[in-house]
């Protein structure tokens, strides 16, 4: 239970699980920026990863429940339920308070993250049954969110520094057209050798990702849907189904609920407001 | 019967903050105009537990086999403008002890929050429960409650305290008030339980170093922080000691030493308390430290003393090519009054492993060993809980106890080891 949620290392923007969902959130309804067509590959696969962050900013505060179907490859199912709320701060790392639901057994279990850009996250638990606030460790980059097939690094936000990117092409997805980028992890926390991301043209939101192990072979695979405009400028998913080619198990997260630029008050992500959060 | 008086005055206690809390819920949401209460929450759990002891008892008369049903249900009601009151009651019935069968109000708690300019300040009204420290093989500096002794001999479980509880924070850190108007007897294993002293200790005939007695003014203050890689934490706590100076009730003793029972005798105390962690990479490195100042020591006189504990914990993430992550944990615990410790951590090292599974079940394992670094006396302890479906869950725990010397402050449960095996059902 103390291993939900890990950090970036390094990276300029945090925005923890909100990334899962708003992995592209459009800025003002303006078209797409003039991608240099004529760049190396290198450059455009930058410069679509940064137009799809920059889409995704100033998001204000936000409430959302989660619902997270985990299913083995015999197709036995658990279900988690829990509550996000993110604190957007301006300049610095977000405030993020998971509080679980669901199963009973964890209910009112509380994580409190601060990220930061610059450093390891703080990362705090609340364990009722104790009353009890714990500083734990924010290391696990790897390692399995809840049992699910979603990795930390796979919930947390993808850091654009984090990576290098490159450019492959551009093919259809559905009505749409994507391009296809490659990144590729610069530190060795990562359990992956590379990603391959689905970015459409019109509205840089993420389709699809594709996650390669250590040994390069094809380990995960991300496909998004349910895409819902929020406050006229934001995406945010509504579905993100991950399936794990080797184990034959996938995790299907919905969120529901989800308001943006939400009534949140700082107070209430202090170490103070993680023993009363419900 | 002084036990009975106390848990009803506890119980009345808490009906009356139940009803103030409504009735102030109410004021709060009516002058609002919106309905009494805008959201509620009924929760809980029951839980089935056998505890067995697979040794004869040292004492004849004590058994060993006890049938256990525990349920915990919790209120949590909020207004419109966020004032809630929250109950939480806890009841134990045990077939094998009637005074480890015992109910427990452990919360029935206003809660205020609210802002001053840059600073947040939250009051809790009521009964609540308060965990400081951050070690693992015991919880030194955590004093505001009492210990709920005959739940585990861990000293882990806590009774409801009534207090008023303000706490301030801002960028500076946090800073929290107590008052404790009224003290809470620990409880202790009655004539036929098992893990108690070779005397049972009778609460009835508790004794105070104050002519308050329980209702002497306790207060406690702490100052809380995190900067970077560290969280510390700095406390003090003035009144009446929660862990009791246990003697034999004279003249009953002398005169009838079959029938002698031990008496609680609770003292007028300081407690200056630090506690410090520091986490960095998959380390924890941790520090708690008390100086204690009023209490007496095993042989019955006024000793100040200082003790710590120190210790940490590393984490090995996806051991072994699976999912499982392995931590390790060691801890050292000192005592300065040595062997005239009031108990059994006067020079003791704990080590265990954890292991995580991060599968569906949340399957977690805890094994570990206490030592004695002066008689050798060891326990061990191993934890197991698995959830079984979503509402269902299975705790295992053993304890097992090796080569407990005779100068021991534990050897009256040489023959205690047990299993408990128990299964939660939580809606």
């Amino acid at each position: 239970m103390e291993k939900v949620i890990t950090q970036k290392h390094r990276g300029r923007r945090s925005l923890t699980l909100l990334t899962l969902f708003a992995a592209c959130m459009s800025c003002l309804a303006a078209g797409p920026p003039a991608v240099a067509q004529d760049a190396g590959p290198e450059a455009r696969g930058l410069e679509i990863a940064l137009e799809a962050r920059k889409r995704g900013e100033g998001f204000g505060n936000l409430v959302s429940q989660l619902t997270m179907v985990l299913r083995t490859a015999k197709g036995q199912e658990s279900t988690r339920q829990m509550r996000l709320k993110t604190f957007e701060v301006a300049n610095a790392g977000d405030k993020t308070l998971f509080v679980f639901d669901k199963p009973r057994d964890v209910s009112g279990t509380a994580f409190l993250i601060h990220s930061h850009r610059d450093k390891p996250d703080d990362l705090w638990i609340f364990l009722p049954a104790l009353n009890r606030v714990k500083r734990i460790s924010s290391s696990n980059q790897s390692g399995s969110f809840m049992g699910s097939e979603f990795a930390y690094e796979d919930i947390t936000t993808q850091e654009i520094e984090k990576f290098t990117h490159k450019y492959l092409r551009d093919e259809p997805c559905g009505d749409l057209t994507c391009t296809v980028t490659e990144r590729t992890p610069r530190g060795e926390d990562s359990g992956y050798s590379r990603q391959l991301v689905w970015h459409d043209k019109k509205e840089y939101r993420a389709w699809r990702v594709e996650y390669y192990d250590r040994r390069n072979e094809l380990l995960k695979t991300l496909t998004v849907a349910d895409y819902e405009l929020h406050l006229d400028r934001y995406w945010y998913a509504g579905k993100q189904t991950m399936v794990n080619h080797l184990t034959g198990k996938s995790t299907v997260l919905k969120a529901s609920d989800v308001q943006l630029q939400a009534d949140l008050n700082e107070r209430d992500f202090t170490r103070t407001g993680l023993r009363r959060a419900r | 019967m002084a036990r009975r008086p106390v848990l009803r005055r506890v119980k009345l206690a808490a009906v009356g903050i139940a009803a103030l809390g409504i009735a102030t819920l109410g004021i709060a949401s009516g002058a609002s105009g919106k309905s009494l209460i805008d959201s509620h929450e009924f929760s809980g759990s029951v839980t089935v537990e056998n505890r067995w002891f697979p040794k004869t008892p040292a004492i004849p008369e004590q058994k060993d086999f006890g049938v256990n049903l525990i349920a915990a249900p919790e209120l949590y009601l909020e207004s419109a403008d966020g004032t809630s009151l929250t109950l939480e009651g806890f009841y134990r019935y045990d077939s094998s002890d009637s005074v480890r069968s015992h109910a427990d109000l452990r919360k029935a708690y206003l809660l205020f929050v609210g802002q001053i300019e840059d600073q947040e300040w939250e009051l809790r009204l009521g009964v609540d429960r308060v965990f400081w420290g951050v070690a693992e093989s015991r919880h030194l500096v955590d004093i505001v409650n009492q210990t709920d002794l005959v739940e585990n001999p861990s000293e882990e479980v806590k009774l409801g305290q009534p207090m008023a509880h303000l706490t301030l924070s801002g960028e500076w850190g946090a800073a929290e008030l107590f008052a404790l108007p009224y003290h809470r007897l620990r409880t202790f294993p009655g004539r036929h339980g098992r893990l108690r002293s070779a005397f049972v200790v009778d609460n009835d005939r508790a004794m105070y170093e104050s002519g308050a007695e329980e209702r002497h003014f306790d207060v406690a203050a702490r100052y809380s922080h995190s900067v970077g890689l560290f969280d510390i934490g700095l406390s003090v706590f003035d009144g009446t000691s929660r862990e009791p100076n246990l003697q034999p009730a004279f003249p009953l003793c002398a005169l009838d030493p079959g029938a002698c029972v031990l008496v609680p005798l609770y003292e007028q105390i300081r407690q200056y308390g630090l506690d410090a962690q520091m986490t960095y990479e998959a380390w924890l490195l941790k520090l708690e430290a008390i100086r204690r100042m009023g209490a007496r020591n095993a042989l019955g006189e006024e000793e100040d003393y200082t003790a710590f504990v120190a210790g940490g914990e590393y984490t090995f993430y996806a051991v072994f090519d699976t999912d499982i992550d392995l931590g390790l944990l060691a801890e050292w615990n000192r005592d300065s009054r040595q062997m005239r410790a009031t108990n059994i951590f006067q020079n003791d090292m704990f080590a265990a492993v954890r292991l995580a599974f991060n599968d569906f079940a949340s399957t977690d394992l805890l094994v570990g060993i206490l030592e004695d670094v002066d008689t050798r006396s060891r326990s061990f302890n191993a934890q197991f809980n698995r959830r079984l479906n979503d509402s269902l869950t299975l705790n295992v725990e053993a304890t097992f106890f090796h080569n407990i010397a005779a100068d021991d402050a534990a050897y009256s449960t040489r023959r205690d080891n047990f299993v408990s095996i128990g299964l939660t059902y939580s809606f």
